[in-house]
C-alpha cells in the first residue's frame, strides 16, 4: 500500500509542482494554536506537515526552534498530547503528518509504544535527526512493520555514505542544505546542486531540501534541484510574531502563501 | 569505511547519536586517533609534553594526617591538582590538541563547566598558537569568573550559553552545534569521557596516565596494589583515568562519587547513576537524569564540574556489571571534605575532588589499618574560592 507521503509526492509530480513542507514546533505557542495552524497550513497550500516534538536538548536545531521548544515545554507539551492532537487532526484532514523528534524521546517512551502511537494517531512518517544509519536498527524494523516511513537525513558531508543512507529508506529523503543546524541562511553554496545530484544518483525517492530556507526567494532558488522544500525556523519566527500580536494565523498565512507561490 | 557497532559501544552504552553531518568526521577521528596512539613518535611527543609542560608524573602522596584522623586504611592522594593549570583535564587536552594538529585542524572548540577544561584547552592552544573558542553556560560563567578571565587572558573566546539551564549540558549542546556548522576545519576537544564514539575512548586513553602512574607508584611504595580507589564523577574522566588500568585487577574495589547536591531525595542533585535511567544525551547512550518523556532534567551541584545530567558510557557499563560502585555525596558533605583536607594536610582541593574526600570520610573508618586507599585529587580549589567564601558567609548555593 502506498503511504500518504508517497501518494502526495506522486500527485505533485503529476501536477509538476514541488512539495511545500512546513515544520511546526508542537505546543508553540500552545497546542490549540498548533492544531489550528496545521489546518490553516493545509488551506494555504502546504503539502506535508512536520510536527516537531519540543525537546530539552535539540542538538540539531538553531536558536529559533530551541527557544520555541523551551516555551512549548514550559506549557507542559508532551508526546501523549501530540499523538492526541494528531488523532483529532486525522478526523479533519488527509494531509501527510511527519513527526520530527530526538531519539531519546522515542527511546524513553518505548520504541514499540511510540510507533504504535504514530500508527493509531495517523502519523505517516518519522524524522529523528540524531539517529544516524548506524543506530537506527533499534527502530527501523518496527517502523517498517507498522507502515511508518522512517525518513533519512543526508548531509553535504555524507559523501560515500549516501548510497547506504538511502538504500532502505521510504517516504522521502531529507537533504540537509548545508552544514550546521536549523535556522535561517542568507544563501546556499554552489555545492548544493552537486550534492543534490549525487543524492539523486542513488535513489528514486523524492528529495526534500531543508535547513535554512527562510523565504520565497530561497525556496525558488533551490526548487529545481529537488521535489520538496522544508521550511521551519522562518515559520516559527512568524508564529512568535503572530503570538505577540494575538493573531498567529494572520501572521503565518500570507507567508505560507508566498512560499506556495514560489513552488 | 564501516565502523563495527561493537567497537563504538560498551555493552549497550555509548554509540553515535549525532546528526548525520558529523558521521564522517567521527569516522575520520576514530581512524586518525587509532593511527596516532599506535605511532610511537606521536606518543613520545605526548609523553614529552606531559613531563615537561604538565609536570608529570605528579606525586602519589601519603596523607598521614588524614589517615590518622579517619582511623582506617592508609590514604594516598594522587596529586592531579599539581598539574599545570590545576587539574587532570590537561592530560586529555594535550592529547587531543596534539591529535588536532596532526590532523591539520586550525580551530579548536571546547565546552566547559567548572572552567578547568576550558582553561586547559585555552592554555594548550596558546602554547601551540591555535584559535580557541570555549562554550560555557551563563551560570558557570558567573560562578567560575576567575577561570573565564584566565581563558580570555590566554587568548580564547568565551561564549556564554544562555539556552536551557545555562550549565555544562547546554554548553556541550552548543559546542556540538558549532562543530556541525564548522566540521571541516574545527576540532572539538571534548572534556570528559562522554559524547559520541570515539570520544569516550579517546579521553579515557589520554587520562589513563593517572591510573598507570598510580600502579607504578603504589607498587614502588607498598609493593602491592591498592584495596580501594575513590574518585569523583561528573562526566567521569578523572575517575576513568584512575580506574581503567585497574579494571582487570579484581581485588581492587572502586568507588565513583556523584554529586548529590541538596540530597538525592530532592530535585536538586546531579546523581546520575543513583537517580537516572538509561537514555541518550550528547550522542551517547548512558544513564541520564530525565523525565518520563525523555526530557533532560535540570541538575544541581555546588561544583560546576559535576553539574552534569549524564555520565560516560563506560561508567554506565561498569555500573551495569557491578565493577564500580557509584555513590552519592551532598554539597554539605563535599564542603566537609573540603575543610577536612584543607586543615589536615594543607591541601586545598577543588569542590569536585572534595566529593571524593567526602566519600572517603565514610569509607576509610570502615577499612582496616593495612588497607590501602587511593583517592584521585582531580584538581585544586583556587577556582572555587568565590563559592567557598559565599558558603562560609552563610549563602548556600543554588537554593
Ligand atoms: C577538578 C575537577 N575535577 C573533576 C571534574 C569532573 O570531570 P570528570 O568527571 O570528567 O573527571 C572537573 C570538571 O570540571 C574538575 O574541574
Amino acid at each position: 500500500m502506498e503511504s500518504r507521503i508517497s501518494e502526495k509526492f506522486s500527485e505533485l509530480k503529476k501536477d509538476g509542482r514541488k512539495a511545500l513542507i512546513a515544520y511546526l514546533t508542537c505546543g508553540y505557542p500552545d497546542m490549540e494554536a498548533t492544531y489550528s495552524l496545521v489546518l490553516e497550513a493545509e488551506k494555504a497550500g502546504v503539502d506535508i506537515i512536520e510536527l516537531g516534538i519540543p525537546y530539552s536538548d535539540p542538538l540539531a536545531d538553531g536558536p529559533i526552534i530551541q527557544a520555541a521548544s523551551e516555551k512549548a515545554l514550559e506549557k507542559g507539551t508532551n508526546i501523549d498530547m501530540i499523538f492526541d492532537m494528531a488523532g483529532k487532526l486525522r478526523e479533519k484532514t488527509q494531509l501527510p503528518l511527519v513527526i520530527m523528534t530526538y531519539y531519546n524521546a522515542v527511546f524513553r517512551y518505548g520504541a514499540e509504544k511510540f510507533l504504535e502511537g504514530c500508527k493509531s494517531s495517523g502519523i505517516d512518517g518519522l524524522i529523528v535527526p540524531d539517529l544516524p544509519y548506524e543506530e537506527k536498527g533499534a527502530i527501523s524494523e518496527i517502523a517498517k512493520n507498522n507502515g511508518t516511513d522512517l525518513i533519512p537525513l543526508v548531509a553535504p558531508t555524507s559523501e560515500d555514505r549516501i548510497s547506504k543512507l538511502v538504500s532502505d529508506a521510504s517516504g522521502f529523503v531529507y537533504c540537509v542544505s548545508s552544514k550546521g543546524v536549523t535556522g535561517k541562511r542568507s544563501g546556499f553554496s554552489e555545492g548544493l546542486a552537486d550534492f543534490m545530484e549525487s543524492v539523486r544518483k542513488h535513489t528514486e525517492l523524492p528529495l526534500a531540501i531543508g535547513f535554512g530556507i527562510s523565504n520565497a526567494d530561497a525556496a525558488r532558488s533551490v526548487k529545481d534541484m529537488c521535489d520538496g522544500v522544508i521550511v521551519g525556523s522562518a515559520i516559527i519566527e512568524r508564529i512568535g510574531q503572530g503570538a505577540a500580536k494575538g493573531d498567529v494565523a494572520g501572521e503565518v498565512r500570507p507567508f505560507l502563501k508566498t512560499l506556495r507561490d514560489a513552488l | 569505511m564501516e565502523i563495527q557497532n561493537t567497537k563504538s559501544k560498551f555493552g549497550q552504552f555509548g554509540g553515535q547519536f549525532v546528526p548525520e553531518t558529523l558521521m564522517n568526521a567521527l569516522i575520520e577521528l576514530e581512524r586518525e586517533f587509532e593511527k596516532a596512539i599506535a605511532d610511537e613518535s606521536f606518543m613520545e611527543e605526548y609523553r614529552y609534553y606531559l613531563k615537561e609542560y604538565v609536570g608529570r608524573p605528579n606525586p602519589l602522596y601519603f596523607a598521614e594526617n588524614l589517615t590518622r584522623k579517619l582511623g582506617g586504611g592508609k590514604i594516598y592522594l594522587k596529586r592531579e591538582d599539581l598539574n599545570h593549570t590545576g587539574a587532570h583535564k590537561i592530560n586529555n587536552v594535550l592529547g587531543q590538541v596534539l591529535l588536532a594538529r596532526r590532523m591539520g585542524k586550525k580551530r579548536i572548540i571546547a565546552e566547559t563547566g567548572a572552567g578547568q577544561h576550558g582553561v586547559a584547552t585555552a592554555t594548550v592552544c596558546a602554547m601551540f598558537d591555535l584559535e580557541c573558542e570555549v562554550f560555557m553556560g551563563v551560570e558557570d560563567v558567573e560562578r567560575q569568573s576567575l577561570n573565564v578571565f584566565k581563558m580570555k587572558m590566554l587568548g580564547a573566546r568565551v561564549n556564554p550559553v544562555t539556552s536551557g539551564t545555562g550549565t555544562l549540558k547546554d554548553a556541550t549542546n552548543e559546542a556540538i552545534r558549532d562543530w556541525v556548522a564548522n566540521v571541516d576545519d574545527t576540532f572539538y576537544v571534548i572534556g570528559s569521557v562522554v559524547g559520541p564514539h570515539p570520544y569516550p575512548t579517546i579521553v579515557r586513553d589520554f587520562q589513563r596516565v593517572i591510573g598507570d602512574e598510580v600502579k607504578e607508584q603504589i607498587l614502588a611504595k607498598e609493593g602491592r596494589l591498592p584495596d580501594y580507589l575513590v574518585a569523583c564523577v561528573g562526566g567521569g574522566s578523572n575517575a576513568m583515568g584512575l580506574f581503567y588500568p585497574f579494571a582487570d585487577d579484581k581485588d581492587v574495589k572502586m568507588f565513583g562519587v556523584e554529586a548529590a547536591g541538596l540530597g538525592v531525595d530532592t530535585d536538586k542533585h546531579a546523581a546520575t547513576i543513583a537517580k537516572g535511567s538509561i537514555g541518550v544525551i550528547h550522542g551517547m547512550m548512558t544513564y541520564v537524569l530525565q523525565d518520563d518523556y525523555g526530557q533532560i532534567m535540570p541538575v544541581h551541584s555546588i561544583s560546576a564540574g559535576l553539574d552534569y545530567p549524564g555520565i560516560g558510557p563506560q561508567h554506565a557499563y561498569y555500573h551495569s556489571t557491578g565493577r564500580v560502585s557509584y555513590v552519592p555525596a551532598t554539597d554539605t558533605e563535599a564542603i566537609e571534605g573540603f575543610e577536612l583536607l584543607t586543615k589536615s594536610e594543607g591541601i586545598i582541593p577543588a569542590l569536585e575532588s572534595s566529593h571524593a574526600i567526602a566519600y572517603l570520610m565514610k569509607l576509610a573508618p570502615k577499612t582496616s589499618k593495612d588497607d590501602i586507599i587511593v583517592v584521585c585529587l582531580s584538581g585544586r580549589g583556587d577556582k572555587d574560592m568565590n563559592t567557598i567564601m559565599k558558603y562560609v558567609g552563610g549563602e548556600s548555593y543554588g537554593k
